[in-house]
């Protein structure tokens, strides 16, 4: 495909040069074609998504489009979606219809973009390479033998082989960021509360938040344009005055203070990430940008706190499936505590019953301060060195990925060792800040690296320029896998 | 910190989630590992330290107490797994 940048798409269909239902079309095309070597989707429903092109062309034929009407986008599947299968790559959700669209959906509606489906992902969000989907892992289409990151899995790779313009992820510990970076695409995680949670399965709520998925911080910015603003059905949703992501897309960075913490280069961090992360830095000097080391002692801390704090609102959340409303439920069984522990034993896989089970030990009678209360007081003391660190800088820089992608089956058997993925991603979703990953090289195997950029709390458009006038000075954000098709 | 299978099987009873030995043997380990990684928060001193719930400090909002939702019981109940006249259907509690 040429043109896929979200201003460019939205150009053609201002011009007339295409309709929303024929540029809908050519991405169904494109991802019935690679679809069944990638299963990037969980549901497509080509019939559904030319409708609702249909509907944009409309909007368009009567003078009413908007910015990005007709531009064509997926979303994740944990996203209520109305009449659309909606999974969260669960075995208990595998025949659940939605009966109402998430508030992301309904953004995104609002604006006139077409579902062009539902995106794979780990089972309940749960992952780090898209292993732990009911319905099969996601391949990452720079390399099949590879994942493509998680949980957010399907997203990156929908949009790295170019079967969708962009799409919605979502990002509790590094769901968006970790896929992006080992996808090669853009992704942004906004500051906790500026995207509704309203009809986005929960898995755990203080830390889940919605964010854009496309080739560049440009598309992201048109994205979040469209994802963002006040809801009252989600009591976190943040009510602010809505903002133009796109507004300082072209400010140079010239006394731009870059933050690098000394945390996030040391021992762990594979040498071509290191290598090509250095040389982003260089890159951003030579745009004007200045370094400062910074220390976020902390963060070492951000894994064991997360795997308290997370499973512990999972569990909470996740006790919602028990086969009674809605999902599904074993086939058999006795009285109605058997009716609960067989529908959720045989509902969930073997990673969201490892989780809830840390979560109902350490909020269980006796431990709930040695655990729960320890982990909420270090969640603090992560969020106070962010808050030391954006007095010396404007922006954090670093990995976000300690490696590039592993093979298919390689970390599967060892959950610790897949938790350390996420080793540079979580203190972000801990203090709530916004976080984005960016392609800046690759890796001797061909794998794309991520950069990720941490900004102070509503500090999205500032970060998204940084991240705009590397991409201008650059092209790793352009780069495509070969040999897709 | 050391679980048995046992104390697997405890919490997954707490859990309802049905465990069958071989699992928990397997989860067994697996557990520990994880909370052998946990265990390293266990040596931060953090006396005075106020426990951070949530990234922002929001408060529930109050609203008006007018009627904000209509009824959508047959669409919700029309992907529930067995319903009749409009109650969703579980095994016999009360005899």
């Amino acid at each position: 495909m040429s043109a896929t940048s979200l201003s460019a798409l939205a150009a053609q269909l201002a011009a007339g040069q295409v309709s929303s239902r024929e540029l809908a079309q050519q991405y169904l095309d494109r991802i019935a074609a690679l679809n069944p070597a990638l299963n990037a989707f969980i549901t497509v429903d080509a019939e559904k998504t030319l409708a609702e092109a249909a509907v944009a062309d409309a909007l368009r034929a009567t003078g009413r489009a908007g910015p990005l009407t007709g531009v064509p986008i997926a979303h994740k599947d944990i996203f209520c979606t109305d009449g659309w299968l909606t999974t969260c790559g669960s075995k208990m959700l595998h025949n659940f219809v939605a009966p109402y669209d998430a508030h992301v959906i309904q953004q995104f509606k609002a604006a006139g973009m077409p579902s062009l489906g539902k995106t794979n992902m780990d089972e309940f969000a749960m992952g780090s390479s898209n292993e732990t989907s009911y319905f099969g892992a996601v391949k990452n289409p720079w390399n099949p033998a590879y994942v493509p990151g998680g949980s957010s899995g399907g997203a990156a790779a929908c949009v790295a082989a170019r079967m969708a313009p962009a799409a919605t992820g979502t990002d509790t510990g590094g769901s968006i960021r970790q896929p992006a970076a080992l996808c090669g695409i853009t992704g942004l995680k906004p500051t906790y509360g500026l995207v509704s949670r309203y009809g986005m399965i929960a898995f755990a709520s203080s830390l889940d938040q919605a964010g854009p998925m496309a080739p560049s911080a440009e598309d992201c910015a048109l994205l979040l344009n469209v994802m963002t603003g006040f809801d009252p059905r989600d009591s976190t949703s943040l009510e602010r005055e809505k903002e133009d992501y796109t507004r300082d897309l072209n400010q140079p960075l010239a006394g731009l203070r870059v933050g690098l913490p000394k945390e996030f280069f040391a021992e762990g961090l594979n040498n071509e990430v290191a290598a090509a992360v250095d040389a982003a830095v260089a890159e951003l000097k030579k745009l004007g940008a200045t370094t400062v080391e910074i220390s976020l002692a902390n963060s070492k801390l951000a894994i064991p706190v997360y795997y308290v704090l997370a499973p512990a609102e999972a569990s909470s959340n996740l006790s919602r499936f028990d086969g009674v409303r809605y999902g599904y439920r074993a086939p058999e069984y006795g009285n109605l505590d058997d009716m609960y522990c067989k529908t959720r034993a045989q509902g969930f896989g073997a990673e969201v019953k490892r989780r809830i089970l840390i979560g109902a030990y350490v909020l269980s009678h006796g431990y709930y301060d040695a655990y729960y209360l320890q982990a909420q007081k270090i969640r603090r003391l992560i969020a106070d060195d962010f808050n030391e660190a954006f007095k010396v800088c404007d922006v954090i820089l670093g990995p976000t990925a300690p490696g590039t992608a592993f093979k298919l089956g390689e970390k599967s058997d060892d959950p610790v060792e897949m938790y350390l993925n996420d080793l540079y991603t979580i203190p972000a979703n801990l203090a709530g800040l916004p976080g984005m990953s960016l392609p800046c090289g690759f890796d001797a195997k061909g794998l794309p690296i991520g950069l990720q950029l941490v900004g102070n709390y509503f500090s999205e458009a500032k970060m998204l320029n940084v991240a705009h006038q590397y991409q201008r000075a650059t092209d790793w954000h352009s780069r495509q896998p070969e040999g897709l098709l | 910190m050391s679980f048995s299978p046992d104390d697997v099987k405890r919490i997954a009873r707490l859990a309802r989630i049905e465990t069958s030995d071989a699992e928990a043997q397997a989860t067994q380990a697996q557990l520990n590992s994880i909370f052998d990684l946990i265990a390293t928060m266990q040596a931060v001193d953090t006396a005075g330290i106020a426990p951070m719930a949530h990234a922002q400090e929001v408060y529930q909002r109050l609203r008006e107490d007018v009627v904000s939702e209509t009824d959508h019981h047959t669409a919700f109940q029309a992907i529930a797994p067995a319903v009749e006249n409009s109650l969703y259907l579980v095994p016999k509690v009360i005899e």
